[in-house]
């Protein structure tokens, strides 16, 4: 009977805070990995990165829509997926497209990193207004196919336990692509020709271009790898969730944070990051009662709700974190600066 | 030659802009559009003394603008009496608590040498303020928001008046900024504008949940109001007068006296809603002008010489005996101290505090574009492009839809492609304040009124 409690008291810390914080962690890291590439090679903080997930989101929506309507369908895999390269494609050009018309200026005057920053912003209200201005600021769920891997109801079935596990399809999917995408990724720096010469880049710039590394190509690869980055991102975060364009624009807090207190600028450092906050985020606002009662005896179980934080106040984890990580390492968890 | 002319030039377009809105909507809605132009130049005040003198990006107005709303709310609210004698001695213990963990925490971060007992005395004093929080705080509150909860559930304010609020809202604001800023100035530049960027999403969720603080999403209406009401005015006898006399010789072309007292009571509806106007307008413009003039002589003076020299050379300015980072926390807090006193400005003339409303691209962004466009560094340049943008914020909506309709004029009245676009027009004037700011960037980096350099 003891054991019980523990295993229920496990599966219900899974069920509300491992899980969600898994799925949730791997979204942000892939995101908090878009900001710091453009960090390491490019030199600023992108400001429109939040809107730019939202871009690629919504090219993934319409491409879903118009495979639905030819009727192709994933199965029991969400069309989103078979949506994803497109839109990948669409919002890398999108990218290029941009740096070719804004950026390219000011790398050419080598503006201050402040420069660009306030540029990007300028990025971040047209891209803000083209999501707007297509799909509309409203909620969307684009989610088709199987929702659930393992039903409350099925586990508590085949367990006998009194707690239930869930674990939806979204969130496995969010944990395999954003694997396979951190693997791609780190293959690509660390083995490929190109990666080792963006890695040169990032960390020399005047020497980079002293061995011959040609930067236009570097500066093209970054936006195009930003651009797939961004759009993976914010299709899992939509797929577990749901699409609104504010949303994005509000994950840059916790994206930022995540890219910083992993170290601005190392690939490494933005997953870690990325899977801090996101832990920190949903343990510190979860609130914990039922655990301890499964855990305690009686007479010690807890009366109120015992949560650190409630769930209105997650911006600000995000935030105490990135403010304690500044005070005590301000270069993040792993030194920053280069990939 | 010309750019001597450049600032009157601009302004002068300014007018001819709002004359124009004058004749072709009305005169209130003109007035209403410079209220908030006046407001929004305050802001790029602000703005321009941490960002054009010194440099910094501060990527929070929205938290200072509400803050200072909040403080307009607090400091002219009738005090909730009931709620106070119930639960403010939980409130109070509750804040005597954190402040003196914040205290405890911040003498064992400085005096405690050894990590070990450091970290430990840290930890614990958190677990026993949460504790202590959990004891006092919970219990407060939920007998302060369930007091009369449609009409009040909080604490109410202090009762004075709401101009008193203006003053007092820069001290707040200045106050969260000198804690902001003493943790990231001293960092890379880009982590104050993250760091901003987050302390304003805190603000406004605190505003929004701290239902005993602000009431929350429940709003506060029907504030204090530094002019009279447009319901008094019409009923005192010398306003009357006073629109009669302006009126008098269209008047007296109308025969019927019954017909005479209609129009007279039409025309002293429309007259109190512009009198109101022009009395905010004149309070705000001496608040403007006193700004002005005051971040005038900041500049002149030999403390904003030295911020543009650390501006342009931190390194040199630095080896000059500059202590860098002590002045750009000065200049930060004095910054949100102007954007606080614009924020309870703005809360004062809105008659209410709604959390909900304050957008990040509304109540930030959109402010830096104005101090961007206006020209950085140069206070009238900040103040023209508080106008400019703020009355093309207001004026982009109407436009986009005329030229969305001009543009769908072909289509079937009722095609998808015409609703859906009709619809998604006003999104456009996002779309347009970042081609200016992109454009402005671009081809006008210096902005429409370039900062003076005076070579003495």
């Amino acid at each position: 009977m003891e054991n019980f409690e523990i295993l229920n008291a496990l599966i219900l810390l899974a069920n509300f805070v491992i899980v969600p914080a898994i799925s949730y962690g791997s979204q942000l890291a892939i995101a908090a990995l878009g900001i710091t590439i453009v960090y390491a090679v490019l030199r600023f903080s992108n400001f429109a990165h939040g809107d730019l997930m939202s871009f690629g989101t919504m090219t993934a929506i319409l491409f879903t829509w118009l495979f639905q309507s030819l009727g192709i369908t994933g199965g029991v895999l969400p069309t989103a997926l078979i949506a994803l390269p497109f839109a990948i494609v669409v919002t890398a050009l999108l990218c290029l497209l941009i740096d070719k018309s804004v950026y390219r200026f000011y790398r050419k005057q080598k503006s201050h990193a402040v420069v660009f920053m306030i540029v990007s912003v300028g990025v971040m209200f047209i891209l803000n207004a083209t999501v707007r201005f297509i799909i509309g600021p409203n909620d969307r769920t684009f989610f088709d196919g199987e929702k659930f891997l393992i039903r409350a109801l099925d586990f508590k079935a085949s367990t006998g336990l009194e707690e239930g596990l869930t674990i939806k399809s979204t969130q496995l999917i969010t944990v395999i692509v954003a694997i396979i995408t951190m693997l791609l990724l780190f293959y690509f720096l660390q083995k490929t020709k190109m990666g080792k010469a963006m890695r040169a880049y990032s960390n020399n710039e005047d020497l980079a271009l002293l061995s011959g590394i040609n930067p236009d190509r570097v500066v093209m690869i970054t936006w195009i790898i930003v651009g797939a980055l961004a759009t993976i991102a914010g299709v899992l975060y939509g797929l577990d969730k749901s699409f609104k364009p504010f949303t994005y624009f509000q994950l840059l807090l916790p994206m930022f944070a995540a890219a910083i207190v992993g170290g601005i600028g190392n690939p490494i450092g933005a997953v870690v990051g990325g899977y801090i906050i996101a832990f920190s985020e949903i343990m510190l606002t979860y609130a914990y009662k039922k655990f301890f009662i499964y855990l305690l005896p009686e007479h010690l179980e807890p009366s109120g709700l015992t949560q650190f934080l409630s769930t209105d106040y997650k911006f600000a984890i995000s935030f105490i974190i990135l403010v304690i990580v500044l005070i005590i390492r301000p270069t993040g968890v792993f030194r920053g600066k280069t990939i | 030659m010309i750019e001597k002319y450049r600032a009157p030039l601009a302004f002068l377009v300014m007018a001819l802009l709002l004359i124009i809105v004058g004749f072709g909507q009305s005169w209130s809605v003109a007035l209403g559009i410079i209220n908030l132009c006046i407001i929004s130049a305050i802001m790029a005040l602000g703005v321009n003394l941490q960002w054009g003198y010194a440099g910094l990006f501060n990527a929070g107005v929205m938290g200072f603008t509400a803050l200072g709303g909040l403080t307009a709310v607090l400091i002219s609210h009738q005090p909730i009496y009931e709620a106070w004698s119930s639960a403010g001695s939980g409130i109070l213990l509750s804040g005597f608590i954190l402040i003196s963990s914040v205290l405890g925490i911040y003498f064992v971060h400085k005096k405690i040498e050894k990590i070990l007992l450091k970290r430990i005395l840290i930890i614990s004093i958190i677990g026993i303020t949460l504790f202590g929080l959990n004891i006092f705080y919970g219990p407060s509150i939920s007998i302060i928001e369930s007091i009369n909860p449609a009409k009040t559930g909080f604490l109410g304010g202090l009762g004075l008046p709401i101009i008193v609020s203006w003053l007092v809202a820069a001290f707040v604001a200045g106050f969260v900024a000198w804690i902001i800023g003493k943790i990231t100035l001293g960092l890379r530049s880009d982590y104050l504008a993250i760091a901003t960027l987050g302390i304003s999403e805190i603000v406004i969720a605190v505003l929004k949940h701290e239902d005993w603080l602000s009431r929350g999403v429940k709003n506060v209406t029907g504030l204090d109001r530094p002019v009279p009401y447009e319901i008094e005015l019409q009923e005192t006898t010398w306003f009357i007068d006073l629109i009669a006399s302006i009126n008098a010789s269209k008047l007296q072309a109308v025969q019927i006296l019954s017909d005479r007292q209609d129009i007279l009571n039409k025309l002293v509806i429309d007259g109190s809603s512009i009198f109101v106007k022009l009395c905010y307008a004149g309070l705000f413009i001496l608040v403007l002008l006193i700004i002005y003039f005051l971040s005038h002589l900041a500049l002149q003076s030999p403390w904003g010489r030295m911020l543009r020299a650390i501006r342009d050379n931190e390194d040199a300015a630095s080896a000059m005996g500059k202590n860098i980072v002590s002045k750009h926390l000065q200049v930060f807090v004095i910054g949100s101290a102007i954007i606080g006193i614009a924020g309870a400005m703005l809360t004062t003339l809105d008659g209410q505090f709604t959390p909900g409303s304050y957008q990040p691209l509304r109540f930030t962004f959109i402010i830096w574009v104005m101090v961007i466009v206006g020209g950085s560094g140069n206070n009238l340049g900040s103040i023209f492009g508080g106008f400019f943008i703020w009355f093309m914020w207001i004026e982009a909506e109407p436009l986009s839809i005329a030229f969305i309709s001009l543009l769908t004029n072909g289509l079937d009245y009722n095609s998808p492609v015409r609703m859906h676009l009709i619809a998604s027009a006003p999104h456009l004037r996002l779309f347009i304040m970042g081609s200016i700011l992109l454009l402005a960037l671009r081809f006008m980096p210096q902005g429409v009124i370039p900062e003076k350099v005076s070579k003495e």
